[in-house]
């Protein structure tokens, strides 16, 4: 067991390339719950960035918010700015947990977590998240939408830290988000989605119904196509094609289908004229 | 730093500096209480789900048992022992606590919206409160207390001379 406490970027960056199976670790919201054990077991090492001051920050550039990997969920509840602009960041960061895993929890974690699950990644998919990803060979671009390829696969080097997300700042007509879960707070999801529509560009983006977060392109080319909805079943075929939910201890397959295809429909009732 | 069993942190602790040696595997909450006896912050579920080991970390409410020791490297750590005596007694006063074990860590969390008026503006108090869970179900009496508490110190009574 092994702990690397890297004071700025740099040498993050070489600690990351000389020992890559040291997990990165910044909030500790979810390795936490294991990383005792492990650590009294003597297996793993840890590579701690909540030491490295250049991940802290969040900025905004003419076109863009970059949300550093160090950003916490709090941080962007707290911030006005982020809030009016991109106001499903601030919804789906309060129904994460409760303000304890909130002020620990960050979005990059959240995004190289790779849970199916991850209540922060709809939303950053659905506002076309681009994310930064550096080694000490230099900077790499990776859009969200891209990044996964399979259940807590990604496109991530073991060199690689994930050190900022960027969100395009664009206007949009449509923005929203729900989670459904057990309870309000502190609760893992059972079926979420996040839909934001620009123009005629729709995306819906779905959690804990794929191996993966993912976007539901079948889904959102039916929006574009205009074809006639008039109640939730007539999403079911799209979405069947988008989505493949499982049964396991949270809810059932069946159950993430139907309740899927019922919030889109009343979400999107009012602002489809396809709809009916 | 690598490779040590021991790991040496520097952190403000209760407004005191503190140099300390932690293993490799204490969570702040191991700190805290064998570390340096501060037992009033409780194991609940030890997994960041109950809320009971609420610490302040850099003044927000975070759950000690999920944070490596090392982490609280260069922090402000707050605990239940900081809170004046007299602010306690809106919740004695209306029965927010029963068997006790969620207790300090609905102290610590109330201490911070305490603290930080504000949050009212934009949070429900038993938003707030969510990650702090009572399994005796004892909330009405948990909320009533922090809303007596929080109204007391508005009105200026114990507490209100930090201002708000």
């Amino acid at each position: 067991m092994t702990v690397f406490l890297p004071r700025d970027l740099d040498e993050a960056l070489d600690l990351r390339a000389e020992h890559p199976d040291a997990k990165p670790i910044a909030g500790g919201t979810d390795l936490g719950v294991h990383w005792r054990q492990q650590t009294i077991a003597g297996s793993g090492a840890w590579l701690d960035l909540t030491g490295v001051p250049e991940l802290r920050a969040s900025a905004w550039t003419d076109d863009e918010l970059v949300l550093g990997a160090g950003a916490t969920y709090w941080d962007v509840i707290r911030d006005r700015e982020i809030a009016e602009q991109f106001p499903l960041l601030a919804r789906a960061a309060r129904q994460v947990g409760a303000v304890q895993i909130q002020a620990r929890g960050t979005w990059a974690g959240n995004v190289v977590n790779a849970s199916p699950a991850a209540d922060g990644v709809p939303v950053l998919m659905a506002y076309d998240a681009v994310l930064e990803l550096r080694s000490r060979n230099g900077s790499f671009l990776v859009p969200l939408s891209d990044f996964y390829l399979g259940y807590k696969r990604m496109r991530l080097d073991p060199d690689q830290l994930l050190t900022g997300i960027r969100i395009p700042r664009r206007t949009y007509e449509f923005e929203w988000f729900e989670k459904v879960g057990s309870r309000s707070a502190q609760a893992i999801t059972k079926v979420g989605v996040a839909v934001t529509r620009r123009a005629a560009e729709w995306r819906v983006v779905a959690n804990s119904v794929a191996p993966t977060v993912c976007r539901c392109r079948a889904l959102e080319s039916l929006l574009v196509d205009g074809l006639p909805v008039s109640r939730p079943s007539d999403l079911a075929p799209a979405l069947a094609s988008d989505v493949s939910p499982i049964d396991d201890i949270r809810s059932t397959a069946k159950y993430r289908a139907e309740v899927l295809a019922r919030l889109l429909y009343w979400a999107l009732r009012d602002e489809c004229p396809s709809f009916t | 730093m690598s490779g040590d069993a021991v790991i040496e942190i520097r952190l403000t602790l209760n407004g005191e500096s503190v140099v300390a040696q932690v293993d490799q595997g204490d969570r702040l909450l191991d700190f805290l209480r064998y570390g340096r006896g501060l037992t009033g912050t409780k194991e609940g579920c030890g997994e960041g789900e109950c809320g009971a080991c609420t610490v302040l970390l850099d003044g927000l409410p975070v759950n000690s048992c999920l944070l490596p020791a090392w982490q609280a490297n260069h922090r402000v750590v707050e605990t239940v022992e900081t809170v004046p005596e007299d602010e306690l007694s809106a919740l004695l006063e209306s029965g927010a606590t029963q068997c006790g074990a969620c207790t300090p860590g609905v102290v610590m969390t109330g201490w911070w919206v305490r603290r930080n008026r504000e949050l009212a503006d934009t949070h429900a108090l038993r938003e707030l409160m969510a990650g702090n869970l009572c399994r005796c179900t004892g909330y009405d009496g948990i909320i009533e207390g922090l809303e007596a508490w929080l109204a007391s110190a508005a009105s200026g009574r114990p507490g209100s001379e930090e201002g708000a």
